[in-house]
């Protein structure tokens, strides 16, 4: 624990003071308090979903410039199936299952066939941007709205409770669980020191008999299913409804994300809720009146954000060692 | 920068690495014919055809399943854009700033940027040009020159802002791209319904109308702006091959490392080529509006910018090659609203079809797969956030 405390200080010492400033916000006015953080956690989600993307790739050497594109088709995917169908838990599925499928056509292309990671992912982009704007149909709809939940004893904790644990969807909480279990599993399991090692160092890793490949493979693929969830959010919790162009650009926010947060989950979820805080700032400052900037330039807050947020992090935060890098065996 | 992994390893006790593949294909012992030589010579663009017929039966067979006679829907699509004159001329008029957004692409793709901020560069442009086209109205033809020059500028300023991040913070430039496009768009369309709105305008929000003399007409049905655009063109493609420049822009892209030990300022080439992108794109923007629309409204952009990505890589960063691939899917744009309007089919037909093209040409299997063992190495590649 004191080890522990001693490696952590920082981010300890900040969470505190984050903690301890939204608290005396909430005992100001606990109604805005609730409300902003509320949206700036509705916000996060499919940043933090999209984050949690990235690291998996990434700690194991495969950079995902395509979240954009899972993220667009699991949304597509996931309300046209609930919509034909008539089933919320299809679309869910849906969602899920083709971000799936994109993930592995990425992991497949990139570490397989070796082609250019980032080229990979933008031509994924394309792609699903083509698909998902030729099939789309207008005047759709979903056959019910998504169910929330209250999380029994969480719920009733003042201000933490309202805002995570209260009324949550069903991304919301596994958007929670997912960070937390990746975070251990990544710092605390075979797996995860595994993967580190692949994406740090393959040709060590691939020395002490790990597949790097498979392992490769397996974790762009099964991050597929979180890129999924965040898109099926997008179009059937978020909003409702389907639009072309609809992820606008969160698949780069939650890459831009994932730096800021050095590539850890609990860091990068973190993030991803600054970000959304930062975001119901401008909205709340613009609804009362306090600033005068036009709606147009407010909306590019969070892409102005990132470039900044990306300034700062150059040199602070570094990337695993062998992220980009096709592994073939016998290189150096 | 951190170390890459090339150079954290332990060099001490290793056996010298043995020399790369050869990046041409073994010499094969049975005799080649004619045909089949001259095809593995020229094999990018077999794969490329090869891609488009695919893409093309592919997506009759959509077509076909949406109940149309693929055939038909074909024929209509390039009668509409290829046709008549008048479909042609507007087939060249689409093309002009593809050429010039897919050389925005391909020219830092030579260095191993990746600038997919086309867009907001083409739309940052587009607004530069039609606020100069208008304030310089008075000044007959040199309004003209005045707005291509403030499209120009507009865009490389804005390409330039993703160039000094990553030279002076190491910010990935597809990330602070895509964030520009984002940006271009929030500051382009507050510009257009606040300071340079057009008097009296209600409706569609647009700029004023600019000067005769900024316009750019048509000869003989060709728009003006096409040969501009060739030239363009032609001219990156002879810096590419024939001069200092080319050479050092080839060298940091193949091999930054020693490109850096011989020498050459890898940052100041970085800036260079994202400006000379950025001012690529704007000047599609400033023709755009000086050729075609005469003002600047918010969906002038329309997928010009997007479009320039797959036209690049179509042309793998060739920029002779990106003249027919701003053709081919200046063709498709352009008669995709006459097969709307003859059998219902939606214009986003074209984004799968090119999407597919693109998937079948970037992914190294089909070229493997038609040539075997002759198969080249496709040579693009980019750079990731750890280089």
């Amino acid at each position: 624990m004191a080890t522990w405390l001693a490696r952590n200080k920082w981010s300890v010492g900040l969470g505190i003071v984050v903690l301890v400033g939204a608290y005396a916000f909430y005992f100001v006015n606990d109604i805005k308090a609730t409300s902003m953080f509320g949206y700036a956690w509705s916000y996060a989600i499919p940043l933090v979903l999209g984050a949690l993307v990235g690291v998996m790739g990434e700690r194991s050497g495969v950079v995902n410039i395509g979240i954009e594109g899972q993220m667009l088709v699991a949304a597509f995917a996931a309300f046209f199936a609930a919509a034909y169908s008539g089933s919320l838990l299809v679309g869910v599925l849906a969602g899920m299952g083709s971000g799936l499928i994109l993930g592995g056509f990425l992991a497949w292309t990139s570490v397989k066939w070796r082609m250019d990671q980032i080229i990979a992912g933008v031509v994924l982009n394309i792609v699903a941007t083509g698909i998902t704007s030729f099939y789309y149909k207008s005047g759709q709809q979903l056959p019910g709205l998504m169910p929330h939940w209250d999380i029994p004893l969480l719920s009733k904790i003042p201000l933490i409770g309202p805002v995570f644990f209260a009324g949550e969807g069903v991304f919301a909480i596994c958007a929670i669980v997912a960070v937390l279990v990746i975070h251990v599993a990544l710092f605390r399991s075979r797996w995860g020191l595994r993967t580190r090692a692949v994406g740090e160092y393959p040709s060590a890793a691939d020395t002490a008999g790990i597949n790097v490949e498979r392992l490769r493979v397996i974790n762009v693929t099964l991050a597929g299913v979180l890129a999924g969830m965040a898109g099926a959010y997008l179009s059937m919790d978020g909003s409702s409804s389907f639009e072309r162009g609809m992820t606008s650009g969160r698949g780069f926010l939650a890459l831009a994300i994932l730096i800021f947060g050095a590539w850890r989950p609990l860091r990068a979820a973190a993030a991803a809720l600054f970000f959304g805080f930062v975001s119901a700032v401008g909205n709340q400052l613009q609804a009362d009146q306090v600033i005068n900037v036009p709606p147009q330039l407010v909306g590019t807050l969070p892409y102005i954000m990132t470039l900044v947020v990306l300034s700062l992090a150059a040199g602070k935060v570094r990337p695993p060692g062998a992220v980009g890098q096709p592994y073939t065996k016998g290189d150096q | 920068m951190t170390p890459t992994p090339e150079s954290a390893a332990p060099t001490a006790g290793v056996p010298a690495t043995p020399p790369d593949e050869p990046t041409t294909p073994p010499e094969s012992s049975k005799e080649e014919n004619g045909l089949l030589a001259f095809l593995i010579a020229r094999q990018s663009w077999v794969v490329i055809v090869v891609a488009l017929v695919a893409a093309m039966l592919i997506g009759a067979a959509l077509i076909r399943y949406q109940g149309v006679n693929p055939w038909y829907a074909y024929q209509t699509l390039f009668m509409e854009s290829l046709g008549s004159p008048s479909g042609l001329s507007r087939t060249l008029e689409k093309t002009t700033p593809l050429i010039l957004t897919g050389l925005a692409v391909a020219l830092p793709l030579r260095v191993g940027l990746f600038n997919i901020g086309g867009q907001g560069q083409l739309i940052m442009g587009a607004i530069g040009a039609a606020w100069v086209g208008y304030a310089a109205r008075d000044l007959g033809v040199l309004a003209f020159v005045l707005a291509a020059v403030a499209g120009v500028l507009a865009g490389a300023a804005t390409g330039a802002i993703a160039g000094v991040l990553k030279t002076s913070r190491g910010v990935h430039e597809v990330i602070s791209t895509i964030m520009l496009n984002s940006i271009a768009a929030g500051v382009t369309w507050w510009l257009v319904v606040g300071p340079l709105k057009a008097a009296g305008q209600s409706g569609i929000p647009q700029t004023e109308s600019i000067g005769e003399g900024a316009r750019l007409g048509a000869l003989a049905g060709i728009p003006l702006g096409f040969p501009i655009a060739v030239v363009l063109a032609l001219v990156a493609a002879w810096m590419l091959t024939r001069t200092t420049l080319g050479f050092t822009f080839n060298t940091v892209g193949k091999n930054k490392h020693a490109a850096g030990y011989a020498g050459i300022p890898i940052r100041g080439i970085t800036f260079l080529v994202m400006v000379i992108g950025g001012g690529l794109a704007g000047l599609a923007g400033g023709l755009e509006v000086t050729g075609v629309m005469h003002r600047f409204e918010p969906a002038i952009g329309g997928t010009l910018g997007f479009d320039g990505i797959t036209i690049a890589l179509l042309a793998r960063s060739n920029p002779i090659g990106t003249i027919p691939a701003s053709l081919l899917v200046g063709a498709l744009r352009t008669g995709a609203p006459g097969l709307q309007f003859a059998t219902g089919i939606a214009p986003e037909v074209v984004d799968l079809l090119l999407a597919v093209t693109l998937l079948f040409v970037s992914i190294p299997v089909l070229g493997k797969w038609i040539f075997r063992s002759r198969a080249a190495k496709v040579t693009v590649s980019t750079t990731s956030w750890g280089s």
